[in-house]
């Protein structure tokens, strides 16, 4: 009974989100208060049964419903609680219902915030989404209902894939979905004012902290999966240029573009264009990324069943949202003007070079990833594009994006000049050489390659300080430094933590691609190991049993010069339901290192007490890589709490027209 | 016209790409053994376990080898297909049992002695293919996946047709359909056999 419900309320989201997305944009297109004024509540009502339904199919899964297809082959009463709650998005039509339910939480948000907007823009934003919902909600009703019937039930369900049986599960796609869908707001914004003719500072401001957010969720989504898939799939590394990752990276670095954009339109009136074409382009690059991963045209380790049915309506959604947004927008962008002027070496100058390093990265990534397809459609054979394409064409576009980080704050809006910024960074930039210098001879071993990390990431860490400084001073006016520097807007904290996180970031890379060590090799008990200084002695194996798997498990020991550290377990799971054996890696995570046991398999199957196949990591400042993503996160958070964000705009928001804006 | 429409042409041309790629399966890769003469292996038979058999018996016929499993779920899906296939057609289907144990996730290989893991594949086989239905003309044991790494097996189920010459002409990998069945396999044994 109580999956029908949902199914009903879903059917009922989808009216709705009909109402929604026709009756307010055509309100506010002929000026009828009435029909705009459906918008607010019209909200309200999808999002609270989009819960609802998504509520009946968590039920389904905690009370072990199987005569829900989906619930039988996604779960198994062997499953703990908190696995079969997070399995609710285990596969494909839940993870589509969880897409849906971050939708319209974000659209709730938007109605609930933006009580200074002005009603016909509001009526224009949430009939967007609505429309955006209405595809969606189709797409589930059509091919892929998680509330289908299995009649009669099944008495046990098939069980989550093991893969997925972690703490990762629970955590990752819902970030990344707020992160994936919320570049929908942005969107939205776009649209609306594309419709409305008014693009202007007002508008950047307002879509300013939702495209931030968004960004920032889509940061913390995209490096939690990195993590997961370093501690659980057991071969040490954090990024695998695989298909489905690259179509979460394309939507970040168009999404970082956007930002930085969006900073533009709002404090000089420049880029309108661009910025609209970017916002389309993050979210489109979201749909893409739907696309890809849902349809089956790429294979990729994080494929879910597909249905070429599917496919095909995933398709038609694409062309119908992404073209006719592109149709809008050759349509009107010639009549936007262009906005202040500015000069060769100035900020804007600055972010404009940040935006085309960043877009370049994106059609890159986007050539990799499609590459494949490409040669494929041409009948030119099956061949595959890895990490040593991604490499080579990535590091170079990101170089210089990165030291220009270091400049860009310092440059002046309009009019920037170079020999001031020189002046002001020359020693930032010395000691930045001597870090790239010193540190790799630390380390044993220098090569260009790791001194270039260093030194970005060093000189990006000294200006930014220096940049902080310098501001600080300037607006002290006889306060003490810390009070002046407490008083500095939010957002100013929010792009200097960012910034750092890139440079946390960057080490974290360089460190690991550099110094990292690993060593594979079979061990009797007894026998032991040596990797980078780290001692491992092996003490054998042994069975355990878990809620739904047996695992053999090994006992090592961890010695660093003679001194006992700490064991280290890693496991070899087989779970009742799979015929894949799981890897279950020890970590022993450190500030400046890991260390890191993964368990193979016997070298003799029928003697579990004899040799195994060991493979032990050293990785220096691995856990940096995600560290400077949750600071990158995090100073998203702090420019998205801006006090200027808060104040009340509703007899401005129509009129802020920077000077030297040309309206068409 | 203006200058923002190539954008549009661009996300056409994109679009197209998808919709071709639609068409495509990526799994469908071509096996290097396509054209190279079948891997040879000598295995234990199902029904005669004291007999052994492999590629070299076959000389001189076309013949099918279909790789199976009884945890395979997807075998099932196939299974009627082939039923069907060995009643209508007379050509030898070999069918190649692939880690009937060690490839089912709920034993723990580590406790099992080798006798014991033979006795229970050639129980479970049976097994299965006296409640399924027999295709095949006789089916061979790969315990422990020799032959299937030699063959590049990486999905079960896997099909392969081999010609008198005992060159492999065809690889197809995942369930025959029977549109893989009319379309592809039965004109190329046709052809091969004239």
């Amino acid at each position: 009974m109580i999956p029908e419900l949902g199914n009903f309320a879903l059917i009922l989201a989808a009216l709705v989100a009909f109402v929604l997305g026709t009756l307010p944009l055509l309100g506010a297109h002929q000026n009828r208060m009435a029909w705009v004024a459906v918008a607010r509540p019209a909200t309200s009502a999808l999002a609270l049964l989009i819960t609802f339904s998504f509520a009946c199919l968590m039920h389904a899964f905690v009370i072990n419903d199987f005569s829900v297809v989906y619930v039988a082959q996604h779960s198994n009463s062997l499953l703990p609680l908190q696995y079969r709650v997070a399995a609710v998005w285990g596969g494909h039509e839940g993870s589509l219902l969880l897409w849906m339910l971050m939708l319209t939480w974000w659209a709730f948000a938007v109605r609930m915030l933006s009580r200074q907007l002005p009603e016909t823009m509001v009526a224009r934003v949430l009939g967007t989404l609505g429309l955006v919902a209405f595809g969606f909600l189709l797409f589930i009703l059509i091919t892929s209902n998680p509330f289908d019937r299995l009649l009669p039930g099944a008495a046990e369900g098939r069980d989550l894939n093991p893969l997925l049986q972690d703490f990762g599960l629970i955590i990752h796609p819902p970030l990344l979905y707020m992160g994936y869908v919320g570049f929908s707001v942005a969107f939205a914004f776009a649209i609306a004012a594309l419709l409305s003719g008014q693009l202007d500072a007002a508008w950047a401001r307002w879509s300013r902290p939702w495209t931030t957010a968004a960004w920032g969720f889509l940061t913390l989504g995209i490096a939690m999966g990195s993590w997961w898939a370093y501690y659980e799939l057991g071969w040490g590394g954090w990024w695998f240029w695989d298909p489905v990752e690259n179509a979460s990276f394309m939507p970040w670095l168009i999404g970082t573009a956007l930002v930085h954009s969006l900073a533009v339109t709002e404090k000089r009136g420049s880029f309108k264009n661009w910025t609209v074409l970017l916002a389309i382009s993050a979210f489109s690059l979201s749909l893409l990324g739907t696309f890809l991963v849902r349809s089956g045209v790429l294979t990729s380790v994080h494929a879910f069943a597909t249905d070429p049915r599917r496919g095909i309506f995933i398709l038609i959604f694409l062309v119908a949202v992404i073209g006719s947004s592109l149709a809008l927008f050759a349509w009107r962008a010639p009549k936007v003007g262009l906005g202040g002027r500015f000069a060769l070496i100035s900020r804007e100058s600055m972010l404009l070079t940040n935006n085309v390093l960043l877009a370049v990265a994106c059609a890159t990534v986007l050539l990799g990833t499609l590459y494949p397809l490409l040669i494929d459609a041409l009948g030119l054979g099956k061949i595959s594009v890895g990490p040593p394409y991604f490499n080579a064409v990535f590091v170079p576009v990101m170089a210089p994006l990165v030291f220009l980080m270091g400049i860009g704050p310092f440059a002046h809006w309009k009019d920037a000049s170079i020999p001031e910024i020189l002046r002001t960074l020359r020693w930032a930039f010395a000691a930045a050489v001597v870090v790239a210098i010193v540190v790799p001879l630390l380390y044993g071993s220098w090569s260009a390659l790791t001194a270039l990390g260093l030194l970005l990431a060093a000189w990006v860490v000294f200006s930014g300080i220096i940049n902080f400084v310098e501001r600080v001073q300037k607006t002290r006016a006889g306060q003490s430094f810390l009070t002046a520097a407490l008083k500095q807007p939010r957002s100013f904290f929010g792009m200097h933590v960012a910034h750092f996180g890139i440079a946390v970031f960057v080490v974290g890379v360089t460190m690991v691609s550099s110094f990292q060590d690993e060593k594979d090799i079979k061990l009797a008990p007894g026998e032991s190991v040596d990797v980078a200084g780290y001692h491992f002695t092996f003490n054998g194996v042994r069975s355990v049993e878990g809620p739904n798997y047996v695992a053999a498990q090994g006992d090592f020991d961890l010695t660093v010069n003679g001194k006992f550290q700490r064991k280290m377990n890693p496991e070899k799971r087989n779970y009742h339901s799979s015929q894949m054996p799981m890897t279950e890696a020890a970590i022993d995570t450190g500030f400046l290192r890991d260390v890191y046991v993964s368990l193979g398999e016997p070298i003799d199957r029928s003697k579990p007490e004899g040799e195994w196949a060991v493979r032990v990591y050293y990785k220096p400042f691995v856990d940096w890589i995600w560290g400077g993503c949750i600071l990158m996160a995090l100073g998203g958070l702090l420019a998205m709490l801006d006090r200027r964000y808060r104040i009340k705009a509703r007899a401005t928001s129509t009129v802020t027209t920077p000077a030297g804006t040309q309206k068409a | 016209m203006n200058r923002y429409y190539w954008i549009l042409g661009g996300f056409a041309a994109l679009v197209v790409l998808l919709a071709v790629g639609l068409g495509l399966n990526p799994r469908d890769v071509p096996s290097p053994l396509v054209g190279k003469p079948a891997p040879a292996f000598s295995l234990n038979v199902l029904a005669t376990p004291e007999k052994t058999t492999g590629p070299k018996d076959m000389q001189g016929k076309v013949w099918l080898l279909n790789v199976w499993a009884s945890w395979c779920v997807s075998c099932r899906q196939e299974h009627p297909v082939l039923v069907e296939f060995s009643r209508k057609v007379k050509v030898p289907l070999i069918g190649l049992n692939y880690k009937e144990v060690r490839g089912d996730g709920a034993f723990d290989m580590g406790k099992m002695p080798a006798d014991e893991e033979k006795k229970l594949a050639f129980q479970r086989a049976n097994q299965w293919l006296s409640q399924h239905g027999d295709p095949y003309t006789l089916t061979v044991m790969d315990l422990d996946g020799r032959v299937g790494i030699d063959y590049g097996v990486y999905g079960v189920p896997e099909t392969y047709v081999i010609d008198k010459a005992g060159v492999i002409r065809m690889k197809h990998t995942g369930p025959v359909s029977p549109e893989v069945l009319d379309k592809k396999i039965m004109p190329l044994l046709a052809e091969l056999n004239k």
